[in-house]
């Protein structure tokens, strides 16, 4: 009986709550002086963690392609492809895809399409610019272990077939690689830095409403609020002005994203994989985007719950 | 044990480098009532914020509703704290609420129906005669009436204690009359009851053991 009377008393205390949610603010944290001021800067911080999240992405998505492709790749060129070949009987593209297949070090040999090779040059030159051109045939090779001895293999194929060009990678792959993983680290850094300045934020903007309201906070204390308490109406404010700031600044961050991936995905489409960068933002900057508000959130919140607490810790 | 509401046992308190409480020691039972008397800077506000758990005793044992406060953790304090009534000699509402939030803020805090709070707040409020004033800031009510919502909050719980400091200081006779008569009904109901004050008028008129200090010391605690 006395249960079921407990808990009636305890739903209709929550139906109330619902009601008439006045006394959230028995606070008069509404009037504070962080309502302006938190979203703004945690706005600007999360149109800043979007722009360096962006760029940890394409970083590591560049680097995958160029990871893939590898340190130990060859790209060989032969001009007049279908001409015939100085020292055998085939074509000059059959004889070097032949001398390179017979090469030590070397894992797999593969001529590109003509189609492959006007879809690579596509960005440059457009879709029909390909057509009367008399493109050179593109030799894709992996090497394997040390890779081929590169001279006396080039020396090989000029002897086949004149005018033949090797292009080793593994030099200015390498190179790339590193930027790439110097761009990652910064965006990574720059995110942390980010998230400093926006746990920073909510600090001065908590502690500033505590200030404010100090007779306030003080008098509910006296009344008997816990800790838990007070610092859940600072929170629930922290954390919601948090959200929205969050919010705004991805909404703010998100053309301009979209802007850069359109003027970048040529770029990087044409080096590898343009599925990728297709249709305007990579999914897991998608994904990142959507979290930038929820972290926000979060961020207010525990930011909010630890400032209110020590500030009351030394109160008897 | 003893049913004592209140227990100091050699209480001293310092604020800063001030000796403000010296050797107090003193018990109020369940229910009882206390003048606290003493020349302005006696210690008076003081201890009655060592009641409200406002400060911790330096020195002594002091026990409040049967909790040794000196060996409570932290944390066992706001349950204690929601048991005891407070009128502030500076009233110390909240300015931007209305006089009935502002004597609704215990209740809310206690997590009590919004409906029972209506009904509790409007009945209380139109006690001390401020049924017409309800929703009015405190910028808005003279200092007899801001003292009146402070009285109403201090009581709006059925607290067991109940600590006043000049709750007369602004009211009129017929005011300070009611007052007393509140006291006297909820200390028959079973609130402990401590009243500083001056007014050597209403003290006459309602005779009641008293608790006198000067400077800081107990001159005498009628038992
Ligand atoms: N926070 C404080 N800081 C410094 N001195 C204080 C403080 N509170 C009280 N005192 C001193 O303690 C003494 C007692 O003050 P109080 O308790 O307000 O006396 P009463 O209420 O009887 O007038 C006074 O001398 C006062 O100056
Ligand atoms: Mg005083």
């Amino acid at each position: 009986m006395r249960d079921e009377e407990a808990q009636r008393e305890r739903a209709a205390a929550r139906r109330a709550r619902r009601l008439r949610p006045a006394w959230s603010d028995d606070l008069g944290l509404r009037r504070g002086v962080a309502r302006k001021l938190l979203p703004f800067m945690v706005g600007a911080m999360a149109f800043l963690a979007s722009l360096a999240l962006a760029g940890a992405i394409a970083a590591a998505a560049f680097s995958r392609q160029w990871q893939d492709g590898p340190a130990a790749a060859l790209t060989v060129q032969v001009p007049d492809p279908a001409a015939k070949a100085t020292d055998a009987p085939q074509n000059r593209l059959d004889r070097v895809v032949a001398l390179l297949s017979a090469s030590p070090g070397i894992a797999r040999v593969q001529a590109l399409s003509h189609a492959q090779i006007a879809k690579l040059l596509q960005p440059w030159l457009g879709s029909d610019a390909t057509q009367g051109l008399a493109l050179p045939a593109v030799v894709a090779v992996r090497a394997e272990g040390a890779g081929p001895p590169l001279a006396e293999l080039t020396a090989e194929l000029r002897a086949a077939a004149p005018g033949t060009l090797v292009d080793s990678h593994g030099d200015w792959t390498r190179r790339i690689a590193a930027l790439a993983h110097s761009v990652q680290a910064l965006a990574w850094a720059m995110l942390a830095l980010v998230t400093g300045v926006a746990a920073a934020v909510v600090t001065i903007a908590t502690r500033a409403g505590l200030v404010q309201r100090r007779d306030a906070v003080l008098l509910v204390h006296g009344l008997g609020a816990t800790d838990a308490d007070i610092a859940r109406r600072f929170a629930a404010r922290a954390t919601r002005l948090a959200f929205a700031g969050g919010l705004g600044g991805c909404a703010v961050a998100l053309p301009v994203l979209a802007g850069l991936a359109a003027l970048a995905a040529p770029l990087v489409g044409g080096i590898a994989d343009p599925a990728a960068w297709m249709p305007s933002l990579p999914r897991a900057l998608w994904f990142g985007m959507a979290a930038i508000p929820l972290v926000c959130a979060a961020l207010g919140f525990a930011t909010a719950q630890v400032t209110v607490r020590a500030w009351l810790r030394p109160l008897p | 044990m003893s049913g004592a509401v209140v227990r100091l046992d050699r209480v001293a308190l310092d604020v800063g480098a001030q000796k403000v409480l010296r050797g107090i020691s003193l018990a109020i039972p369940r229910g009882g009532f206390r003048w606290l008397l003493g020349p302005s800077g006696a210690g008076k506000t003081s201890l009655l914020r060592l009641l409200h758990l406002e400060l911790r005793p330096s020195e002594g044992r002091l026990e409040l509703l049967g909790r040794d406060v000196g060996a409570a953790p932290r944390a066992a304090l706001p349950q204690l704290r929601r048991r005891i009534g407070m009128v502030f000699q500076d009233f110390r509402l909240l300015p931007h609420l209305s006089a009935f939030d502002n004597v609704a803020l215990p209740l809310r805090l206690a997590g009590r129906p919004e409906g029972q709070i209506q009904a509790d707040v409007g009945e209380m409020l139109a006690w001390v005669g401020l049924r017409g004033r309800i929703h009015c800031h405190p910028a808005e009510l003279s200092g007899g009436e801001q003292q009146r919502v402070a009285i109403a909050r201090a009581v709006i719980n059925r607290p067991d204690l109940l600590l006043a400091d000049e709750p007369t200081g602004n009211l009129d006779d017929t005011q300070a009359q009611r007052l007393m008569l509140l006291l006297g009904e909820l200390s028959r109901l079973g609130t402990t009851i401590v009243v500083a004050t001056h007014n050597d008028t209403i003290v006459a008129r309602h005779p009641a053991p008293a608790v006198r200090l000067a400077e800081g010391r107990l001159v005498n605690a009628d038992a």
